[in-house]
């Protein structure tokens, strides 16, 4: 902790933070529910030089793996952006686009920056609300984080500010050091709207076997703000990433997210309804293909009066794997006129994987309304027939079903990330014909 | 153009079909009826390719060839044509994205070295042939069959044999559950593709009833019955059939 401290130059009150999370660590058991953690070996983690050293990438161009090139040019990156995909090379191309961009921004008193940077330019902001929402005791991989984290993002939207593009960690990634342990904090004042894309839909390869990566959102009274992501880590890593916001009063937080990559994801973003009014939206779809599990969900606390939720997640099983829906809903005694509607619908594509959905709902205020719908359904013989019928070769015609599955998600994803999405979809489902 | 010789089908090692043969030539109008359970369906399957049923005996030749070994889908782009009984409801897709690309694929089989077709001259000619049709225009927006009438899934159905152009179109109870409208325009599609392709595109017509014959004049009617034809004639048998039925052939 002393030695990443010192690395950053922190000041002394991260340090502090960093050594309380480091004892709530090795005090705390390892989660005992959900997919097996017990591989993880803690003493064989490299916590930091990797990812200052080698930045979760590789040295050069020759050294990225054959199946990982395949894989960007079948996405159609351009090639500068590969390089930088995989970790190669320091600088983004687009650096000039992005600083026109901060120029936009920083005349609105929009924030946006590197974490680390911030600690050092708005330590108030970050003293204020870092883990605020996320304690480093929340759980064991949340005091981790606590303890190692680097890198992530800073973004700080001041009241009434409305931010119509969409900000994208993509234009800020100068270099690949989304290590393992990046956080991402996020502060809407009142009456602001804004609009984060995380990741980006083009796989992360490094030596990493943990990601444990936390965001924080505090979404202020009558604001709105949109968090989307799109995971896809190489498939020897196990995302255990922890997602939360707080809503305020009449504000609405939007949780849009895909989940391709891992070999085993554990993902429930969280939202708090703090406030009287306060809305939630959760929108996702997990892939779990050959040796993968995905493990994913959403939590909902309803404690303000008149508060609602909605939860809409799709989730494909492929190649022997595992999707699993696990679902958190609290209504507090608080929570008068509590609104929630949960809708997962899985869709399994071939006889040897395997769907579930694991729901846990707690009502404590009787005027609550709440609405728990799931379905499962197989890739069907007669629907890729009718399709095929019409000429449209058989691996086509399954990815069209799976497209459109997931269509009322992906629709909801920005341009760029829903043709990547469909793309990556396209991929995972090559092969799946004898 | 369709030639079915001595065809055994079994479905989970139970007969379906036993020995079936049949011909159809170019621009012909075959229909073929029979009673519940005769293996109708089973013939229209099986002809399109559906991989439950297990050919047991016998061979199906389209153009000359055998098309036991070819995919679903090379059997639509070779001009053979399924309008089901029981369309099925796609979610997330729209008719006309699929419209797209079951033509991109049609014509890419027929001129491998040409570019792709652009989207709005598809368009453009989709909305010529939903006009002859007399579809709303929102129609080709909705979710492929998802939500729609007994009616209107004929009429998809019409509309994919339409932009497909095929030389053959097999119809699988497609009069059933129309009414006497519904009927008339499914059957006025039909006519309309018919005059529309560069050479005369023949169809194999299973029905339970005479009332859609009235509509198209079949050159020849088949009877099946326990998976076999036991009796063909010209369109006057279809009225001799109306009168007695088919229960003492």
């Amino acid at each position: 902790m002393e030695f990443i401290s010192k690395d950053k130059n922190e000041p002394d009150w991260m340090l502090a933070h960093r050594l309380r999370a480091f004892d709530h660590f090795n005090n705390m058991p390892m989660p005992t529910w959900g997919p097996d953690l017990s591989v993880l070996n803690f003493d064989e983690i490299c916590f930091f030089a990797k990812a200052a050293d080698k930045k979760g990438g590789f040295d050069s161009w020759e050294e990225v793996p054959q199946e990982i090139k395949y894989t960007f040019e079948r996405l159609g990156i351009p090639e500068a952006e590969r390089a930088v995909l995989a970790g190669v090379g320091a600088q983004y191309e687009s650096e000039a686009i992005y600083h026109s961009l901060e120029k936009e921004l920083s005349d609105l008193g929009v924030i946006f920056t590197d974490l680390d940077v911030a600690v050092h330019e708005h330590p108030e902001l970050v003293k204020k609300y870092f883990m605020k929402c996320v304690p480093a005791n929340d759980h064991k991989f949340a005091a981790l984080h606590g303890a190692v984290w680097s890198g992530g993002t800073f973004l700080y939207i001041p009241k009434g500010v409305e931010v119509k593009k969409p900000l994208q960690s993509y234009f800020r990634m100068n270099a690949i050091n989304m290590g393992q342990f990046e956080h991402t904090l996020i502060i809407i004042e009142d009456g602001a709207t804004g609009h984060y894309i995380e990741g980006c839909s083009a796989p992360k390869y490094g030596s990493q076997a943990l990601h444990a990566g936390c965001v924080e959102v505090f979404v202020g009274e009558g604001s709105k703000f949109r968090y989307s992501s799109v995971e896809n880590w190489s498939r020897d890593t196990y995302n255990l990433n922890t997602k939360r916001a707080i809503i305020e009063k009449d504000a609405t937080m939007e949780w849009v997210g895909g989940n391709m990559g891992s070999g085993v994801t554990m993902l429930y973003p969280c939202s708090i309804l703090k406030g009287d009014g306060a809305r939630a939206d959760h929108l996702g779809i997990a892939f779990a293909n050959e040796g993968q599990t995905q493990d994913t969900g959403a939590k909902i606390f309803h404690i303000g009066k008149n508060t609602s939720s909605k939860v809409t997640m799709k989730s494909l099983s492929k190649g022997g794997g595992t999707s699993i829906y696990r679902g958190e809903l609290h209504v507090a005694k608080t929570a008068d006129n509590a609104i929630s509607q949960v809708e997962c619908d899985a869709l399994i594509l071939d006889p040897i994987s395997a769907s579930d959905t694991i729901p846990n709902i707690k009502v404590n205020n009787q005027t609550a309304t709440i609405n728990h719908e799931a379905r499962v359904g197989r890739l069907n013989e007669e629907d890729i027939f009718y399709l095929t019928s019409r000429g449209i070769p058989q691996e086509e015609a399954e990815a069209m079903i799976v497209n459109g599955f997931i269509d009322p998600i992906v629709r909801e994803l920005p341009m760029e990330y829903a043709v990547e999405m469909n793309r990556l979809i396209e991929l995972e489902m090559e092969g799946s014909v004898g | 153009m369709l030639e079915i010789k001595n065809l055994h089908v079994s479905i989970d090692d139970k007969p379906v079909l036993n020995g079936v043969d049949l011909k159809i030539n170019s621009g012909e109008v075959h229909a073929m009826m029979g009673p519940n359970g005769a293996g109708k369906s089973t013939l229209t399957n099986v002809i399109m390719g559906h991989p439950k049923y297990t050919i047991t005996q016998g061979d199906i030749l389209f153009n000359g060839k055998s098309i036991l070994d070819l995919e679903p889908h090379e059997r639509s782009l070779m001009g053979l044509f399924l309008a089901f009984q029981h369309p099925k409801e796609i979610g997330g897709i729209t008719l006309e994205e699929f419209l797209l690309a079951a033509y991109r694929a049609k014509q890419k089989h027929l001129h491998p070295d040409n570019p792709p077709v652009l989207v709005f001259r598809f368009k453009k000619m989709l909305k010529e042939l939903m006009e002859k049709f007399k579809m709303e225009k929102k129609f080709a927006s909705r979710y492929l069959n998802q939500g729609f009438s007994g009616g209107e899934k004929k009429k998809s159905e019409m509309l994919q044999m339409a932009v497909l152009k095929p030389s053959l179109a097999i119809m699988d109870e497609t009069d059933s559950g129309l009414d006497v409208d519904a009927l008339k325009a499914v059957c006025d599609g039909i006519q309309q593709v018919q005059r529309d392709s560069e050479k005369p595109m023949g169809v194999l017509m299973i029905t339970h009833y005479q009332r859609i014959l009235k509509h198209l004049e079949p050159d020849h009617v088949h009877v099946l019955k326990d998976g076999k034809i036991i009796q063909s004639g010209g369109k006057e048998f279809a009225h001799e059939l109306e009168k007695n039925g088919y229960e003492n052939l």
